[in-house]
């Protein structure tokens, strides 16, 4: 059996961990057009902070390849994929077969057309070790740095870089910062600690035209620059399969075992949608532990055994200049709220179901939250007053507890 | 594997565990000037209330959460005992969003800790285990 991998990060990992669960010898091979060992792409500002190194940001072991017997074809481009005669094509001018191929391409950054973006020397984006490097490369002490986008990849970058250069101003179309997976109160929070450690806001505003070292905004006035980031989000990297389904723009849609509609074509991470349990639709989840597990039931499911993908769910956990926030699921529904200094905490519940929760500060034992979510546990079958009080297992039954931690079989 | 299980009904509530746990972690011979002065960071933890009393620690779950979602790579499987690599991880708390048990926990470091059955400071002996005076935690293979 030839395995074909098309990507080197979580999923494909994933995939690699889940094939070599069924088939010890198949012969995998894994394309990237990264020249680089798996590594951890979250971790880049974390480089750029100097709180993790290259060696290790590596997402697995320098052995892996070899001992998983995977053959890599890094540094590569895949042009095209040609799914009747089972080949795809490298930029090389290679051609390469396969019995049963993944797609887990991951996303792409998303840049808005803006005038005069082309005059902007100090351009990047920050979604890789090569966009690290270079932004690492461009910035000093006396740097002013525009970052573009309030949301995870653009604050993320700020932190990185806060302390090496003169000055980090954020301009977001939203009023508020980290929209995408927090409360307007939740927002305020993050929004203020942020700031107290010298990075400047401008929300509620876009840019509306680029000179080489200006921005001049939306709602009128500029900002000065020397570096530019843009950060305002991804989209999912579905071009080779779009050029065959174009319906695959909004992301890759697979079945429960990452099986596209293409015979022997999988598709798995950030590239993909999935159903999220706690909405009840589907949407692109671009998340590091999401992608993992689709590529692991990916690889099992291509290797002829069985693990469906499910229990998918939103969650984020990431911390800013020492404050840490975890959430989860969907925000609907009834709200519980708790506020205490350095601490913020806000559960959303709906028809007898907990369905997505904010914890800011404290997130001591959020899993218990994330698992209530995640297998759409009946609030009726625990103490929710308890649970919303403390995460806790004493809310749950005697007997959930004798099974998970007694051990006793059901 | 051999793991370690509760149980609930035989659990005093007295916290040695915890005392063992965060002693076997220092590395230190004697256990007083070990935690003397220490506040301490058990990575089994007793939850209490009213006569209900009863030990968590990680499960080292078939299907480990915390290690699918590991964003860097830190935390794996080891011969069945889920580990953390502490230079490895950058404290992102994925893992503590992730555990259904509440068992993964914040480190001085800022890295994150967990139970891994005392196999890096104990021979693989869990010293809570060891410890607790009434049989309430136990290490058996239970299939």
């Amino acid at each position: 059996m030839k395995y074909l991998i098309i990507g080197n990060s979580a999923a494909a990992v994933g995939a690699v961990e889940g094939i070599r669960q069924i088939d010890k010898s198949g012969q995998i091979t894994v394309i990237s057009s990264e020249p680089h060992h798996t590594y951890s792409r979250p971790l880049i500002s974390y480089l750029l902070l100097g709180k993790t190194d290259r060696q290790k940001m590596r997402y697995r072991p320098d052995d892996f390849y070899s001992v998983n017997g995977c053959e890599c074809i890094f540094g590569k481009n895949v042009l095209s994929i040609n799914v009747k005669n089972k080949t795809v094509s490298l930029d090389d001018g290679r051609s390469i077969c396969y019995d049963k191929l993944l797609i887990a391409t991951g996303s792409v950054p998303f840049i808005p057309e803006t005038e005069g973006q082309e005059k902007v020397k100090n351009s990047f984006t920050f979604m890789s070790l090569d966009d690290a490097d270079a932004l690492g490369k461009a910035i000093n002490a006396g740097s002013r740095v525009l970052i573009i986008g309030a949301g995870l990849i653009g604050l993320k970058c700020a932190e990185g870089i806060a302390g090496r250069v003169k000055s980090i101003t954020v301009v977001d179309l939203s009023d508020r910062v980290l929209s995408s997976i927090l409360d307007a109160e939740g927002s305020e929070i993050l929004g203020r600690h942020i700031e107290s450690k010298g990075i400047s806001f401008i929300l509620g505003q876009s840019v509306l035209r680029y000179g080489e070292n200006e921005a001049l905004l939306s709602k009128g006035g500029s900002v000065p620059f020397d570096v530019l980031v843009t950060a305002v989000g991804v989209r999912p990297n579905t071009s080779l399969l779009s050029a065959i389904e174009p319906s695959y723009e909004r992301g890759i849609v697979t079945d429960d075992e990452m099986h596209t509609v293409i015979p022997d074509v999988y598709a798995a991470g950030d590239c993909t949608q999935s159903l999220d349990v706690s909405s009840g639709k589907n949407r692109v989840l671009a998340l590091l532990p999401n992608a993992y597990r689709q590529g692991e039931c990916a690889g099992i499911s291509m290797a002829g055994g069985k693990k469906p993908f499910d229990r998918a769910v939103p969650m984020n956990a990431i911390g800013f200049f020492g404050l840490h926030v975890v959430t989860a699921g969907s925000y609907t529904g009834e709200v519980f709220e708790r506020k205490a200094e350095g601490s913020y905490k806000k559960l959303f519940y709906d028809k007898g179901f907990l369905k997505g929760f904010i914890m800011i500060g404290d997130v001591n034992k959020a899993g218990i939250y994330t698992s209530l979510i995640q297998n759409g546990i009946p609030l009726s079958d625990i103490d929710f007053e308890l649970v919303c009080e403390k995460p806790s297992l004493m809310a749950f039954s005697r007997k959930y507890r004798d099974e998970k931690l007694g051990g006793v079989r059901q | 594997m051999k793991r370690v299980y509760v149980n609930e009904k035989w659990c005093l509530g007295c916290h040695l565990c915890e005392y063992y746990c965060a002693f076997a972690n220092t590395g230190m011979k004697d256990m007083a000037k070990a935690l003397c002065n220490l506040e301490i960071r058990p990575r089994i933890r007793i939850e209490e209330q009213d006569d209900i009393s009863f030990a968590v620690s990680c499960r080292h779950c078939d299907e480990p959460l915390c290690v699918k979602s590991c964003i860097t790579g830190a935390l794996s499987r080891e011969n069945g005992v889920i580990v953390i690599d502490s230079d490895k991880c950058v404290g992102c708390f994925t893992c503590i969003l992730a555990c259904p048990y509440g068992a993964i926990s914040q480190s001085e470091t800022g890295a994150i800790q967990k139970c891994e059955l005392c196999a890096k400071t104990n021979d693989g002996i869990p010293q809570c285990v060891a410890g607790c005076p009434n049989g309430a935690i136990v290490f058996e293979d239970r299939g």
